[in-house]
């Protein structure tokens, strides 16, 4: 099962550096949002890049992004180019294929992550000799959040796209509900009752940050496993031939 | 198994309708296909060949009866079945942003071919196919023949021992059509695979298949080689070319009761005898009356023929 998981993902990741027809173009487009996060953003911001949670918040963040349309690609997208029933009347395991995709989307977050802090951490470097590496709980904190964030994204979005009949329609989806749930946040505070900001502020700013990560860890972890057993319990090949 | 590498019993499949109907793809659908042979499945488009396809392959399951493949049951052993078995379905499913040989060798991973016999397969399938030189090109940039032919390879990749062709030639133009068949024809014979081939191509079926099978709206029409539905087919048409065909001389042969209909048609006679009729008896009425005949031509029926007929009947 393994090795299945890996022929799918392999398979994935190949197909999206081939997006325009040639490797070279989808490698060029994937090396620009690495600069972006990994030598832009650290040669505006300097040393503070390493030290400030703030730097690793936004390479672990900027992937996550990504992933959507990857995920969104990953069933509706063989669906539509007419290569599932081909792939669904293979040898391979309802599991293996489903963990194929999931994993495809998560490595494809975590190559960007794992780029995105190194080259980071080169740039600063470079800039200012001696400024050293990213504080270890910080970085520790930046990859198993992006881990569970792309899990959540790729969890999310195999649901969607197994369901869509097309790949618009699913990025389409999978952007609404990610919407919903930013709206509260951004809306949030300018419909809520000037006391009850200040009173979220003061919860805030009394918070013990290591537990909230912590209790943050857990919840995520939660609903990728809810998510992911979703995905096994739905993933039914001779429903998906008829959708 | 009993040699029989297919058996369907009363395999039938509904669908459900966008307007609440319910639709009968296949009806109550009884086949047993012996192992080593092309096996062609007829019918008109609609007529439920690639919905019986997706049944055997364990893709959709059966509202009534059960089916077999290499006699596992479709519907608790899908997964053995899909591993001993190719595909090439409505489509070519091919990757279009990755290479012929991509494609191939993604298929072969899946197939667990280790990576030497895996390039060697590649190799010796494109060879075959006239593709080896294009291997490295997208394959989104191909003709529609090329992507068949590479979809054909690909569902022989893993040598399964049994093969589902849904349509091969389906969309291609005469030219590619004619060597798809040619490449099928020596696939099949070089790699000794059974093939259950779905067409509506009668040229195709009479080419490659052994044996056939006449599907409409999900019912079995007939089922046998060609020559036994050539047998079920009433009388033999026959055709003389010769001199002295005088309009009166046709008239009474026209009058035998062996014949069913006679024609002139450029210079020669289009004869149509009815069932169990000998043809020596009119042969000596068209000589006495004068006729000079140079050849006579006794026509087998085309699977077109007998198919039309089916057609006609089921229709009747």
């Amino acid at each position: 099962m393994i090795y299945d998981i890996y022929t799918i993902a392999r398979k994935e990741l190949k197909e999206i550096l081939a997006q325009r027809g040639s490797l070279r173009s989808g490698v060029t487009n994937l090396l620009i949002v690495v600069a972006i996060i990994g030598v832009l953003f650290p040669l505006q911001y300097g040393v503070e890049w390493l030290t400030s949670p703030l730097g690793l918040i936004t390479v672990a963040w900027l992937p996550l992004m990504m992933t959507m349309g990857l995920v969104a690609d990953s069933f509706a997208g063989e669906r539509e180019r007419h290569t599932l029933e081909t792939l669904l009347a293979s040898r391979l395991s309802d599991q293996a294929i489903l963990f194929g995709k999931i994993t495809a989307a998560v490595t494809y977050a975590m190559i960007f992550v794992a780029a995105g802090i190194l080259l980071g951490a080169l740039t600063v470097n470079l800039q200012h000799p001696g400024a050293g590496f990213y504080p270890l709980a910080n970085l520790v904190g930046a990859v198993v959040f992006s881990l569970l964030g792309s899990l959540l994204i790729a969890g999310a979005g195999v649901q969607v796209s197994l369901h869509a009949s097309n790949v618009r329609q699913a990025y389409q989806r999978m952007s609404i509900g990610f919407i919903l749930i930013w709206l509260p946040i951004v809306l949030g505070p300018q419909v809520l009752p000037e006391a009850w900001i200040q009173q979220i502020v003061l919860w805030l700013e009394n918070i013990n940050v290591r537990q909230a990560v912590i209790a943050a860890g857990v919840v995520l972890t939660v609903i990728d496993a809810a998510l992911i057993a979703l995905n096994i319990k739905r993933f039914r090949r001779t429903q998906l031939i008829l959708d | 198994m009993n040699g029989c590498i297919i058996r369907t019993t009363n395999l039938t499949r509904d669908f459900k309708t966008g307007s609440g109907q319910t639709i009968r793809a296949v009806d109550q659908l009884n086949l047993e296909i012996p192992q080593g042979i092309v096996f062609g499945f007829l019918g008109p488009n609609g007529s439920g060949k690639t919905t019986t396809i997706r049944l055997l392959l364990g893709l959709l399951e059966p509202n009534e009866g059960s089916a077999e493949v290499f006699g596992l049951n479709t519907r608790t052993q899908a997964d053995d079945i899909r591993q001993q078995t190719g595909a090439l379905l409505e489509h070519t499913g091919l990757y279009e942003r990755l290479s012929a040989e991509d494609n191939l060798d993604f298929y072969g991973r899946v197939y667990r071919l280790p990576a030497g016999e895996r390039q060697a397969r590649i190799q010796e399938l494109l060879s075959q196919m006239g593709l080896w030189e294009r291997r490295k090109e997208v394959v989104g940039n191909w003709s529609r023949g090329m992507k068949q032919k590479l979809a054909v390879a690909r569902a022989m990749l893993h040598r399964p021992k049994l093969l589902f062709l849904d349509e091969p030639t389906a969309g291609l133009d005469p030219v590619a059509a004619a060597a798809l068949r040619d490449d099928l024809a020596h696939l099949v014979n070089d790699q000794k695979v059974t093939v259950f081939l779905t067409t509506h191509n009668l040229m195709d079926a009479e080419k490659l298949c052994e044996q056939v099978a006449v599907i409409r709206s999900g019912r079995l029409l007939a089922a046998g080689s060609l020559d036994e539905l050539r047998k079920r087919r009433s009388g033999a048409q026959v055709e003389i070319f010769g001199r002295g065909f005088s309009p009166a001389l046709l008239d009474q042969i026209r009058a035998l009761p062996a014949v069913a209909s006679l024609q002139e048609q450029n210079s020669h006679l289009v004869l149509e005898m009815r069932e169990n009729a000998e043809l020596a008896p009119i042969m000596t009425q068209l000589v006495l009356g004068g006729a000079q005949i140079e050849e006579v031509r006794k026509n087998a029926a085309s699977l077109e023929d007998i198919f039309l007929d089916l057609v006609d009947e089921e229709k009747a």
